[in-house]
């Protein structure tokens, strides 16, 4: 049944993600490709919605895949499931358990899982470029270059660094995506 | 006002005007909560980010349910919790309707073949920042090096590992290495 594949789909993302942010991306993207309910191209068109709109990435994805799966009862069933372990994880600790970070085996296991989640996150930003700039998805596929995307990201990394240098902080993510999307359609017409 | 309404109505706002992630969040709901309503204090405040950070699930719902709960109980938990997914449930149920048909027209779909690169590099330097800020000690090392050589590795491989592993892995090898300190520190004690 569509509705309980979801729920507990998204029940195991909001469990086990750590990091906040792009800290889960790898194991949504495991997700959704592996159950084909997004390609890569639509992986990260969506990623970019979800960065642009309020709302955390793994919600925003859930409330999106619920739907195109399920429609709004999917939406549904997905949401509630990425929310429920932090509810109840949460509601235990404030109602019973007060400071957590006392207690010394929860900083171990957290200084384990910290250096895990960036190997995940630059583990999962590395396939991903393979994939778009070079074509490769696994070992057998044949390097094709593609020349159009490496260009833009090379332009959108100078552009990064140079703001980064002269006006002391990060460019925001909407208005790379501005930048990103006007160089995708003067490159496609040129 | 009753307070729980008042939890619903905050949450409702902030939910809607949070862009940027939960560390954008963190500012707001200081203002609102600890310097405006006076409902929380300043140390559990902190005590909430130190919480809501290191436990799984996005900082805006863990914030929610742990400030929620702090204000009214059981009932303030679900109340704010609902309230802050209601404004990104909405908006991306509504996208998740016209996004196909939004993204086949041409220039659009020019646009956002620059704008999945620049995602690509978000999330590049997302998981750089997130490195940076590791120290830089063996375990750290090397459980960075084992967890993003063998996830690339096994992607190119059409291996699927999912991420839930390697997370469950690294923290227990946090706890152990945490143990084994605690005997080494035992047996030169003794």
């Amino acid at each position: 049944m569509i509705y309980l594949e979801l729920f507990l789909h998204f029940l195991k993302i909001g469990a086990v993600s750590f990091g906040g942010g792009y800290g889960m991306i790898s194991l949504i993207r495991e997700t959704v490709l592996e159950n084909g309910w997004l390609t890569e191209n639509e992986f990260l068109s969506f990623i970019a919605v979800s960065e642009s709109t309020p709302g955390p990435l793994a919600v925003n994805m859930a409330t999106f895949i619920g739907s195109s799966q399920g429609g709004v009862a999917g939406s549904f069933f997905a949401t509630l499931g990425v929310i429920l372990p932090s509810f109840i994880i949460i509601f235990i600790i404030a109602a019973l358990i007060g400071n957590l970070l006392k207690y010394a085996g929860v900083e171990a296991f957290l200084s384990g899982v910290r250096p895990c989640v960036a190997a995940l996150v630059l583990g999962t930003a590395f396939t991903m470029g393979l994939r778009s700039f070079f074509h490769v998805g696994n070992i057998t596929d044949t390097v094709i270059i593609n020349h159009r995307e490496i260009l833009i990201f090379i332009l959108l990394a100078g552009i990064g660094f140079l703001f980064k240098k002269f006006k002391k902080k990060n460019l925001s993510p909407v208005i790379m995506f501005l930048i990103a999307a006007v160089l995708g359609v003067m490159l496609n017409l040129s | 006002m009753n307070k729980i309404l008042m939890l619903f109505l905050t949450f409702l706002k902030i939910g809607a005007f949070t862009f940027g992630g939960g560390y954008a969040m963190i500012a707001l709901l200081q203002n609102e909560f600890v310097e405006k309503k006076k409902w929380i204090t300043k140390e559990d405040f902190f005590n909430m980010t130190a919480i809501a950070e290191s436990t799984p699930g996005p900082v805006a719902i863990n914030s929610a349910t742990y400030i929620g709960y702090r204000v009214a109980g059981f009932r303030g938990a679900a109340a704010s919790t609902l309230a802050v997914c209601i404004p990104s449930f909405v908006i991306i149920y509504l996208i998740s309707i016209y996004f196909d048909t939004f993204l086949s027209f041409r220039y659009v779909n020019y646009a956002f073949q620059g704008i999945q690169v620049c995602v690509v590099y978000l999330i590049l330097k997302a998981g750089l920042q997130m490195l940076k800020e590791i120290p830089k000690n063996p375990l750290n090392i090397i459980l960075f090096t084992a967890v993003s050589g063998s996830m690339v590795l096994f992607s190119l491989l059409a291996v699927s590992f999912s991420s839930v592993f390697y997370i469950i892995i690294c923290g227990a090898a946090g706890v152990f290495v945490f143990l084994l300190k605690k005997l080494v520190r035992k047996g030169d004690a003794a």
